[in-house]
């Protein structure tokens, strides 16, 4: 039965207003502070609703819409973006807690035209189908090698395997990291 | 056929990779316009109860909400519709399928109110304002139970069966005579949930000066939604726009109208203003349809040498609370595929649709095929088990032979060609067979369960022959040679992961000898393209590409008497080769496409009597559906402890016709077979008797990651199709349904010592190590 709760939970969740991704409206007794977000090196100025969540506040505020919403719930890593170079769930945590950390999104991967090496390798080894859990994977494949992690495949597969992907990529994308790496 | 040069079966990187490698597609929720409100919808919470009253008036007041409706506002502003079923049966009970539920909810998730405001999270707080009384009723949720009585889903219908279908096709009665044994069993097809990474998402905007509705949406039928649409407002089809755009995986579940889609699009329309809802995931998870779900008691006669003789089948099929747009349709294709790659002399089948108090099922990834394949290729190993054959035996023994093609089954089918003993030669010399039986044989005295399964299976795609169809068959391309050489092509296909853009490029490339790059595919928009029907049923290339081949043709014809005239030739002595066109023996003649088209726009120098420009629009309606097939090997060690399946390895020989870019066909496969394999081993939708979604998110629905998947070991063989001017095959689908029963056979045969017959779909390891520890009377040793 406590599954059975746990469902009816999140659906009205969905409801609930626990996702927000606009700026406060007069329904909010919420505080709206106003901080400064440093994102692929450049500062912006932010005044949102404090329920605001950074992946809304990217998306929404920011228009730096490569980073995807998949589940809202820190359950499929779509929305992964590197804070301080790790990675985390843009869903689960609060834009205005990361006023003075270093977010880096999909959009900051490459340089310029230049991609990064793993948006390459995602490339070269066929990593992507829909490509809508790509950005996510990419930023959490640069993550895990920041961490150390990258040290064989079944450790790749280990530390990927907090983003999904649907279209069932998943040896293409662990060729791919263990490619840029240069391990097999 | 023309000579396809290199480019046809080249493993060209896909043209859609860049922008989706660096976060510049455009996927629904991406699109931005000034003036948006947002949609959110207020769902049952309940899987069946009376709708006492529905108050939005709190609502209302809430601040930045724009508007509140339930089912009743919308019908006295005028929208009084039914969602859609285009599927048809003798006898369907087609119940009505309002957008928002009037008196009744049927389902978890059932739309019952929608509120409109500013923000999305405005709309989303105002949700908790709307105030429903429900009155619940006992749920109609176990299948086999819903079919034999009440509760009833729809009362009125004073039944839960929506249809009966019987098939019964040659002479059962003497095939099941000259049977020396008959094998029977339960299968379940458990119930799957797509969940595509993008959800429902849509955005519609009525332009109020041009009076005119534009619905972006994540769908796969594009010009199939405006069409319904257009109808279902009671606008004229000219003021819809649907238009597609990067679509985040559909696996057939974005195959359909939904409900939220007619809302949303009313609600622009009553509003004056773009209006967006993004679903969120719990409700992709309960209000999306869902796939699968039967329950199959089947019969198998078989003579003692492995010679399959007959089949009896009854199916339960859950249809969910109502049919959405295929719903009843996709079960009847479980009876025509369920001989497989056999030969029967008798087949009886019926196929039972109930309905429950769940979410509809309809098309996914496979969609009614899979339950077939899965059923034939476990009773084949059934059989094998029950006379003490090699499954690999009784299989060969049974297959139609490469030399019958055109092959008509027993279910009426004309299988269109194939040779299922080279697939499964191949796949048994990648997996050395005999060395693995005796790896098997050492480890069983070591305590160590290694088992090998087989999967021989043939699937039905390129949907297909209008008449065999639910909605038009064919589709459509035109393509447009540009006054600078560049060509356009607009497909009336609607890919969504599946790289379509980059193969028909590949296509025109080779054909018309024009570089790759000058060459644009457009897809998904219904102000851009030309009617086409859709992507589903592995149809993109079978049908749409072959569209593509037949415009190529009529651009090549017409070049042709172009380049004829410019050379004072006969017609008949200029061709195309190479990609240029030229005088048959005199290589000095030669010219481009870009020069013919160049002609051809300038309108100087043409034969007399031939119209300027060079482009041509053709449909294709495929003559036949399409045939894939191969043969799948799945090895897996169950952990005597754990009860663990792992897959040790996975072979899968596929043939899919002729292949334009095997980069593309490895990445199909290589999908098809994490989804069928997560249905062997991980994923299970359950509902509990109330009717609650109990896996409702992804925590709780155990679809794979990337530790549980190892690289795949991947080939193929190449038997072309002659349905189509191209030679291919689907081959989005064929991963799914050849893997599932390779993955459960392995794990039965892995299981065969402690006298393990069959278990129920996913293979769970508390219910493997159940079985490996159950004592002689069936009760486990703790």
């Amino acid at each position: 039965m406590a599954r059975t709760s746990l469902s009816a939970v999140a659906l009205q969740l969905s409801g609930s207003g626990a996702a927000v991704s606009e700026p406060a409206g007069p329904a909010s007794a919420t505080a709206t502070p106003t901080f400064v977000l440093d994102v692929n090196g450049r500062e912006h100025q932010l005044t949102v609703d404090a329920r605001v969540t950074l992946l809304d506040a990217l998306r929404d505020r920011l228009g730096l819409t490569g980073t995807k919403k998949g589940c809202d719930q820190g359950t499929c890593g779509a929305c992964t973006v590197l804070v301080n170079g790790r990675r985390i769930d843009s869903c689960l945590t609060l834009a205005v807690m990361h006023e003075g950390d270093r977010v880096t999104t999909i959009e900051g991967l490459a340089s310029g035209e230049q991609l990064h090496p793993i948006q390459a390798a995602f490339i070269k080894n066929d990593a992507f189908q829909c490509g809508y859990c790509t950005p996510g994977q990419l930023m959490s494949a640069v993550g895990m090698v920041n961490e150390g992690h990258a040290i064989d495949r079944n450790t790749v597969r280990e530390q990927m395997s907090g983003n999904i992907c649907r279209c069932g990529c998943y040896p293409h994308i662990v060729d791919a990291v263990l490619d840029w790496k240069g391990r097999s | 056929m023309s000579t396809i040069p290199s480019m046809i079966g080249s493993p060209i990187r896909r043209r859609e990779d860049p922008r989706l490698i660096t976060g510049r597609a455009t996927y629904v929720d991406d699109v931005k316009m000034v003036g948006t409100v947002y949609a959110a919808f207020v769902r049952s919470p309940y899987g069946h109860a009376k709708v006492r009253s529905v108050d939005v008036s709190a609502a209302k007041e809430r601040p930045g909400v724009v508007a509140a409706y339930a089912a009743a506002d919308l019908i006295a502003a005028g929208l009084n519709v039914s969602i859609p079923v285009a599927a048809d049966l003798p006898g369907l009970k087609k119940p009505a399928h309002p957008p928002l539920a009037i008196d009744e909810v049927r389902f978890v998730g059932e739309p019952v109110a929608v509120v409109v405001a500013n923000t999305p999270y405005a709309a989303r707080d105002a949700v908790e304002a709307v105030a429903v009384e429900y009155d619940q009723l006992e749920a109609a949720i176990d299948l086999e139970k819903a079919a034999a009585g009440p509760p009833y889903v729809h009362e009125d219908l004073g039944t839960n069966v929506a249809f009966v279908m019987p098939v019964k096709t040659g002479d059962p009665e003497a095939a099941f005579a000259e049977a020396d044994v008959v094998v029977k069993e339960r299968i379940v097809n458990q119930r799957l949930i797509p969940c595509p990474m993008e959800p429902r998402s849509m955005l519609a905007h009525w332009d109020t000066g041009a009076a005119h509705l534009t619905l972006w949406t994540s769908t796969q039928i594009p010009h199939l939604l405006r069409t319904n649409l257009a109808l279902l407002l009671g606008l004229g089809e000219i003021k819809v726009r649907v238009i597609a755009p990067e679509v985040g995986g559909g696996f057939g579940a974005k195959l359909n109208l939904y409900g939220e889609e007619i809302v949303v699009s009313w609600l622009s329309t009553q509003l004056g203003r773009p209006v967006k809802y993004i679903e969120t995931r719990s409700e992709n998870f309960a209000a999306m349809t869902h796939g699968r779900d039967q329950i199959q008691y089947i019969e198998v006669g078989a003579k003692k040498d492995g010679t399959i003789t007959g089949l009896r089948m009854k199916i339960f099929a859950n249809l969910g609370a109502y049919h959405q747009l295929l719903t009843p349709g996709i079960p009847t294709f479980t009876p025509l595929m369920s001989p497989g790659c056999y030969k029967l002399t008798g087949f009886d089948c019926e196929v039972t649709g109930v309905f429950t108090n769940t979410m509809a099922t309809d098309a996914y990834r496979g969609a009614g095929r899979p339950e077939a394949t899965f059923m034939i290729e476990r009773a084949i190993d059934l059989v094998a088990l029950e006379l003490g054959l090699d499954p690999v035996d009784v299989r060969r023994k049974n297959f139609i032979g490469s030399g019958e093609f055109p092959f008509t089954t027993i279910t009426g089918l004309t299988y269109d060609s194939g040779n299922y003993a080279a697939s499964l030669d191949k796949a048994l010399e990648l997996v050395d067979y005999k060395g693995l039986r005796a790896k098997q044989e050492e480890l069983r005295k070591q305590g160590r369960y290694l088992g090998i399964g087989f999967s021989t299976y043939v699937e039905v795609c390129g949907m297909g022959p209008s008449a065999a169809m639910p909605a038009p068959g064919w589709d459509s391309a035109q393509v447009r040679v540009e006054p600078t050489g560049s060509v356009t092509v607009m497909t009336g296909i609607s890919p969504h992961g599946q790289g379509e853009e980059t193969t028909f490029a590949q296509i025109v490339s080779a054909e018309l000898g024009v570089p790759i790059d000058s060459v644009s595919v457009i897809h998904g928009d219904t102000d851009k393209v030309q009617y086409g029907v859709g992507t589903f049923g592995s149809r993109g290339t079978a049908v749409g590409g072959a569209a593509l081949k037949l415009a190529i043709d009529s651009i090549q014809a017409k070049a042709v008497k172009i380049a004829a005239h410019q050379w004072e030739a006969n017609p008949d002595d200029v061709e195309y080769k190479d990609g240029k066109i030229t005088v048959k023996g005199d290589p000095s003649k030669s010219m481009t496409t870009a020069e013919v088209g160049f002609t051809a726009f300038r309108g100087v120098g043409l034969p007399p009597g031939l119209e300027p420009g060079l482009d041509a629009t053709r449909r294709f309606e495929p003559p036949n559906f399409v045939y894939p097939f191969g043969a799948h090997v799945c090895v897996v060690e169950v952990d005597a402890d754990t009860g663990e399946a792992k897959i040790v390895r996975y072979i899968a020989v596929d043939d899919c016709g002729r292949v334009i870019n095997p980069l593309i066909v490895d990445g199909q496969i290589h999908g098809g077979l994490a989804q069928g394999i997560a249905q062997a081993l991980y994923e299970e939708a359950v509902y509990d008797e109330n009717g609650q979604l109990v896996s409702g998110t992804f925590m709780d629905y155990a679809m794979p990651r990337a530790h549980q998947l190892l690289a795949f070991e991947t080939d193929r063989t190449t038997t072309p199709s002659p349905v189509n001017p191209l030679g291919v095959k689907g081959v989005g689908e064929a991963g799914t349904i050849g893997s599932t029963p390779a993955v459960v056979n392995a794990v039965m045969d892995a299981l065969a010592p402690f006298g393990v017959k069959n278990i129920d779909m996913p293979l769970r390891p508390e219910k493997l190590w159940k079985a490996m520890h159950a004592n002689s009377n069936g009760k486990v040793n703790e």
